[in-house]
């Protein structure tokens, strides 16, 4: 009781209905090309308009291709850009085009423009909405019936989640980013450790992270199966809010302020569950596996079969098949042939700072395929702004266009069958980047030395 | 699809993955449609398990042997009972689609991903959450018998293995049992209440 989340759950209640779920009010529906066809087409068939589109903004972002955005060759994916155009003109949805400085990954887009703010409820067909709780937002995945109710009503049916606070405290060793933390945190509670619970992070190591990490952080809450990830808005949110396009200006900035810095979990909070975690036991990481949680700290070793049960060593060993990696082996040092800076995990500026900070003055691999893909229009101008694009191209590396890329194979950046990707996307499942493909998750450090040796390679040994 | 539930007397295929997520589900480049074709999606249920590279189906995933094979129809295989974590992954609701195109009615697991049962619910496939040890038990007795029969009893919120006896209580709240029951969605629900929302509106401080 009393924590952050319950303030902002609390104050979005429209009604709770009797033995059933509570019925919340939304601020903020975003909506991609993937999920929200079937969802118009349920307004039409019911014959209704949107109730609230003023708070709605679109954009598609899975199938934009990296390379040329006049174009999408595939016709599946260039209809569902298109439907997702025309479904926004009829029902009078701001849409940001693809190609257009408006567009990008919709999870970078949100937070950047300002239209994610503190305190706010925030939904999108999409698994990674989690992400907007790094600035203080109550933000979910929903499913497409769900964007329909969202769209017809600016409500979700949804029962309240049980509360687990992490804590980290401490300061992160060199070469550790927020992504090594998310990982790190994912191993030790596993994919499913935080499923029907909402997750505030709190604690030193947050307070002092930057905004960049803690949108990764948020961003990985679903990973292990939490909704939500939440962090208590603070100075830091706050400068990087404002002036932001959709941010609140002048007077009305000061009300939001003021009203923003109560936003936090009382010292009498209590929660379902907590979790404490000591910054300084945390390596860079990497996983080995086919869930993101079958991670391990990048000098380490695959975990061996020794006192698995049955079930958990089928579970290992077919992971392993599919990975061709042995139970025991050492990933470090394991040539590789794709390495993809990116996602709404890693698409950010900071993200694109800390790779170019490793490969400056180095060359890429000769063997490796790399994909730098900005997660939105404003990321890159700020990379080219920074001067960091000059970096990349004199270590022989290409600034690709804002898009999902090779996070999920429904764009052209597809890994072939059996080759070896490390990558700073949230998932490494079975033929998540193209069918067969084999992915390692990874930090932006992690994959920028990688691509420089091309082999899994520990940043520190470049810093 | 939208249909009423009762009592659903029904054989299982069993698919025995724990976090079977919903990539495996349905693979992403189904996701790529604007359709809302039951066969399309029933179609790309586990496809990339239940076919190889060049559409052949693979002969030892369960769904293609011979006693799990036959596609759902009143009392047959209208029960999957899943590994744990069910449907951990993404919020693509295409994978409940997935499931209840391919005619489904209800999955049976130990637990679920949150978002992917909310998606279940929406597409009237219901989900039952039973013990692990409940699990396990329904796993055997449908490996020594492929035709036992599994009774889920939606009034009366029980779960029961024929074969052994064993039952179980299951969850779910008495507003989505209605809807369940009754064919009814939320949006239906959600419409009706329209004047709620702008009170909420009007009466808002933040
Ligand atoms: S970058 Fe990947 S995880 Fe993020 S929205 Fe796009 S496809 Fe989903």
């Amino acid at each position: 009781m009393n924590t952050l989340f319950d303030k902002i759950w609390d104050s979005h209640v429209v009604q709770v209905i009797p033995d059933g779920p509570t019925q919340l009010y939304i601020d903020r529906l975003y909506a991609h090309e993937v999920t929200s066809p079937q969802a118009f087409d349920t307004l039409r068939d019911k014959g209704i308009k949107a109730f609230r589109p003023n708070q709605i903004f679109a954009m598609p972002d899975h199938n934009t291709p990296s390379d040329q955005q006049e174009v999408i060759n595939d016709p599946i994916g260039r209809k569902q850009v298109e439907t997702l155009k025309r479904n926004c003109e009829e029902f009078g949805i701001r849409h940001f085009a693809m190609g257009t400085k408006d567009n990008g990954i919709i999870h970078v887009v949100g937070p950047e423009k300002g239209l994610s703010l503190p305190g706010m409820t925030i939904v999108c067909g999409d698994s990674h909405t989690s992400t907007h709780g790094a600035v203080g937002a109550l933000a979910m995945g929903i499913g497409t019936s769900e964007v329909a109710e969202v769209l017809a009503s600016q409500c979700i049916l949804q029962s309240k989640p049980k509360s687990m606070r992490i804590n980290i405290e401490g300061t992160l060793q060199k070469g550790v980013t927020a992504k090594d933390v998310a990982l790190y945190i994912m191993a030790k509670l596993t994919t499913s450790g935080a499923t029907g619970y909402a997750v505030e992070y709190a604690g030193s190591t947050i307070r002092n992270m930057s905004m960049e990490g803690r949108l990764t952080l948020s961003n990985l809450s679903i990973e292990m199966g939490s909704r939500a990830g939440i962090i208590a808005p603070d100075e830091t949110t706050f400068a990087y809010l404002k002036g932001r396009e959709y941010a609140p200006k002048g007077a009305d900035w000061d009300k939001a302020v003021a009203y923003w810095k109560t936003l936090k979990s009382g010292d009498d909070a209590v929660f379902d569950k907590e979790v404490d975690i000591d910054a300084a036991d945390i390596k860079p990481r990497i996983t080995y596996g086919t869930n993101p949680g079958a991670g391990i700290a990048i000098d380490g070793t695959i975990p061996t079969f020794d006192g698995l049960d049955d079930a958990a060593k089928a579970q290992l060993e077919s992971q392993l098949k599919y990975m061709q990696f042995q139970p025991g082996q050492k990933l470090e040092g394991l040539p590789v042939d794709y390495c993809f800076l990116g996602a709404c995990t890693n698409g950010r500026i900071e993200d694109f700072r800390a790779f170019a900070s490793i490969v400056k003055g180095k060359k890429k691999a000769a063997n490796v395929v790399a994909w730098l893909v900005p997660g939105s229009w404003l990321v890159r101008q700020q990379i080219i702004d920074e001067g960091i694009d000059k970096i990349l191209e004199e270590a022989g590396f290409e600034l690709r266009l804002p898009s999902c890329s090779s996070c999920l194979a429904m764009n052209p950046d597809k890994v072939p069958a059996g080759k070896l990707s490390i990558s700073t996307s949230n998932r490494n499942f079975v033929g998540r980047q193209g069918p067969g493909a084999r992915t390692v998750l990874a930090s932006p450090l992690v994959v920028a030395a990688s691509a420089i040796t091309g082999r899994i390679t520990d940043p520190r040994t470049m810093m | 699809m939208k249909q009423k539930f009762n009592v659903i007397k029904s054989t299982c295929i069993p698919i025995a993955i724990d976090n079977c997520n919903t990539d495996l589900i349905i693979p992403a480049r189904y996701l790529a449609s604007t359709t809302r074709d039951p066969k399309f999606f029933g179609d790309a249920f586990m496809h990339d398990l239940r076919f190889d590279g060049a559409g052949n189906p693979v002969k030892d995933f369960v769904m293609n042997k011979p006693e799990f094979s036959e596609p759902p129809r009143e009392g047959v295989h209208e029960i999957i009972v899943g590994g744990q974590n069910w449907g951990s992954g993404s919020s693509r609701e295409h994978a409940a689609w997935a499931i209840s195109g391919y005619g489904v009615r209800v999955v049976i697991s130990s637990s679920f991903a949150d978002i992917h049962r909310n998606n279940l619910l929406n597409c009237f496939v219901l989900p039952v959450v039973v013990s692990q040890q409940f699990q396990q038990e329904l796993f055997d007795t449908i490996a020594k018998n492929p035709e036992a029969v599994v009774t889920v009893d939606v009034p009366n919120q029980t779960v029961t293995n024929e074969t052994t006896g064993h039952s179980e209580h299951f969850d779910i709240n008495g507003y989505k049992k209605h809807c369940l029951m009754n064919a009814l969605d939320d949006i239906d629900y959600l419409l009706t209440v329209q004047d709620k929302t702008v009170e909420y509106e009007n009466n808002r401080k933040h």
